[in-house]
């Protein structure tokens, strides 16, 4: 329990130290955002009347204090370029994007473990070498680059959508699915490679252990001590493995909707960078960032519990 | 048992040896100029005049590949060499000293790696502006501190060692060890790091310039060459279909080398 509280304070103290770099990061920003918002009509008092209402004014430490206890209250501020409350501008996005990287994690483990499994069934054999040498060339291709593929072959030759009429999720909740299947699988294939590669070996070293000679000499055939009691040694480092498959999956999605014209997360951080709207970018990142820590944190949580032996740790 | 020879490394030994050949070959001599227009033979399909075809200007494409490999990887070659040789120093100083200095960064480094390498990147260049210098510059920031963490390790290992001690008692000095005793020792691991980092880094390149924030025209891209063909997926599908298989190639042939260096350290 005082292990678990430890971690819970680390915690923390990151969320608190990310906000703190993402607020010192846009600080030092060269230029000044009220010239780029006011354009053409900029004069030194409307300037000057802006930065007030967009709390530029005061002292650092302050400033940082009233945008953190914002965002803590779900304030992300104002975006430059939209003139609307960022948060507003985000929610419906934020769903587009957390539906796409789940969908694109639960294909990953779909996919990952029961190929590991069919892999180390005979290490080193035929079928073994077939999936590493497959899953290797899985790895290199990009998932844009798939994307793109798939939105030719299953767009545009076979007719199966359309590519760029993204289905919103209040039109139609499958429809809305069904769009995002293909773009998460893009996302999957390469890293359902990975992690099928990694459980794999790790399934691989576990199978030379004695409890796996033991659970045979009991009677077990070799493939029920793989599935009942390897698997689950196994597993350990997957999730710890999967974990921070999750963030770069939230990160694949950012491209992945540029492809497939998906209006999430993603594009609106792309069009914001380009804007240089900065409380939205800020906005981004440091959500994303909180979601990386908190996984990883659950991830740790759930190892415990799998794990007596990493609580003595 | 008998020694089977190492596949991957003599397979990806060939795919990048190829590519790389290209793509000096591409430096000296490319078919066309790929920048050279056409109005007749816009789009058309590939050939033997057109290898890969030509796209929507009426330029042949195979060569402006090999242009933009050569741009994508003088990139990633730049990335990994500022990440590896930063990450080293690092990584000696902490691993071989540890300390105080050592946990502490050590616990940011943790931090930092959490995180996909590709968003930091996004927000370095929305903070610098974009632009050839500067992806190199976020990039080979962002390596330093997984290459910081492998070869702390390695040194942090090969500390204890006997040889290592042994170098002391004949009077070696801190630097001499690390660097003339530790540092050969160390490098298997970090060769086929090096490999993976130069992978990334070209995946990485590749879709900041997709994004179109990475490197910008007149440069060439295959990110955004890429991203050019799409428009004309319908009309011409090899536009985007040679351009990927590029990408494609250069990760595969570094990666499998990277797979076979592990293969042959843990032999």
């Amino acid at each position: 329990m005082i292990g678990f509280l430890k971690k819970l304070g680390a915690v923390l103290v990151t969320l608190l130290v990310i906000s703190l770099l993402a607020f010192l990061a846009f600080q030092i920003i060269p230029g000044d955002p009220t010239a780029k918002l006011l354009g053409t009509e900029y004069t030194p008092e409307r300037a000057e009347a802006l930065r007030e209402s967009l709390g530029l004014n005061g002292s650092a430490a302050a400033r940082y204090l009233s945008w953190l206890g914002g965002f803590v209250r779900g304030d992300f501020g104002t975006s430059y370029s939209y003139n609307q409350p960022v948060a507003e501008l985000l929610s419906g996005k934020i769903v587009t994007t957390a539906t796409l990287s789940l969908i694109a994690f639960l294909m990953t483990i779909i996919i990952s473990i029961p190929t590991a499994l069919l892999a180390a069934r005979r290490a080193g054999g035929v079928l073994d070498r077939l999936l590493l040498g497959g899953g290797q060339v899985l790895m290199s291709i990009p998932p844009f680059f798939t994307g793109i593929i798939f939105t030719w072959i299953f767009g545009l030759v076979l007719n199966m959508f359309t590519v760029g009429k993204f289905v919103y999720i209040y039109e139609s909740f499958w429809g809305f699915v069904g769009y995002l299947l293909l773009p998460a699988l893009a996302i999957a294939l390469p890293k359902g490679a990975m992690t099928a590669k990694l459980l794999r070996s790790s399934l691989v070293s576990e199978q030379s252990r004695d409890y796996v000679r033991t659970a045979i000499s009991r009677g077990h055939s070799p493939r029920s001590a793989l599935r009942s009691h390897v698997l689950r040694n196994a597993l350990l480092p997957t999730i710890t493995f999967l974990a921070m498959t999750l963030a770069d999956i939230v990160a694949g999605s950012i491209i992945i909707e540029q492809v497939f014209s998906i209006p999430g997360l993603g594009r609106m951080l792309i069009a914001s960078i380009s804007n240089r709207d900065y409380p939205v970018v800020q906005a981004i990142t440091v959500m994303i960032a909180a979601l990386v820590v908190i996984v990883n944190f659950l991830a740790d949580t759930l190892c415990r519990i799998i794990d007596p032996r990493v609580r003595l740790k | 048992m008998k020694k089977r020879p190492n596949y991957n490394l003599i397979l990806g030994c060939i795919i990048a040896g190829l590519t790389v050949g290209m793509i000096i070959v591409g430096i000296f001599w490319t078919p066309y100029e790929p920048t050279a227009m056409s109005g007749g033979e816009k789009l058309d399909a590939p050939s033997l005049r057109h290898l890969l075809g030509t796209d929507n200007f009426g330029r042949d494409i195979f060569s402006r590949v090999l242009e933009g490999a050569r741009s994508t990887m003088l990139i990633a070659a730049a990335v990994v060499a500022i990440g590896a040789s930063v990450g080293t120093v690092v990584g000696a100083f902490t691993g071989y000293f540890g300390g105080r200095v050592d946990a502490v960064l050590m616990r940011f480094n943790d931090m930092l790696a959490a995180f996909p390498s590709i968003l930091l990147a996004l927000v370095l260049i929305s903070l610098l502006g974009s632009g050839k210098t500067n992806v190199i510059i976020a990039l080979g920031i962002l390596f330093i501190p997984s290459y910081a963490r492998i070869v702390r390790a390695e040194f942090a290992r090969q500390a204890e060692l006997d040889y290592v001690k042994s170098a002391r008692l004949m009077g070696a000095g801190h630097l001499r060890i690390m660097f003339v005793h530790i540092l050969p020792n160390a490098a298997p691991v970090l060769l086929s790091s090096i490999a993976i980092g130069f992978n990334n880094a070209v995946l990485a390149e590749a879709s900041m310039s997709y994004l179109s924030i990475g490197v910008q025209p007149p440069d060439a891209s295959l990110g955004r060459m890429l991203s050019d063909s799409q428009t004309y997926l319908l009309s011409a599908p090899w536009y985007a279909i040679g351009t990927g298989a590029a990408i494609v190639l250069l990760i595969l042939g570094f990666g499998l080398i990277s797979e076979g260096l592990g293969d042959s350290r843990r032999a």
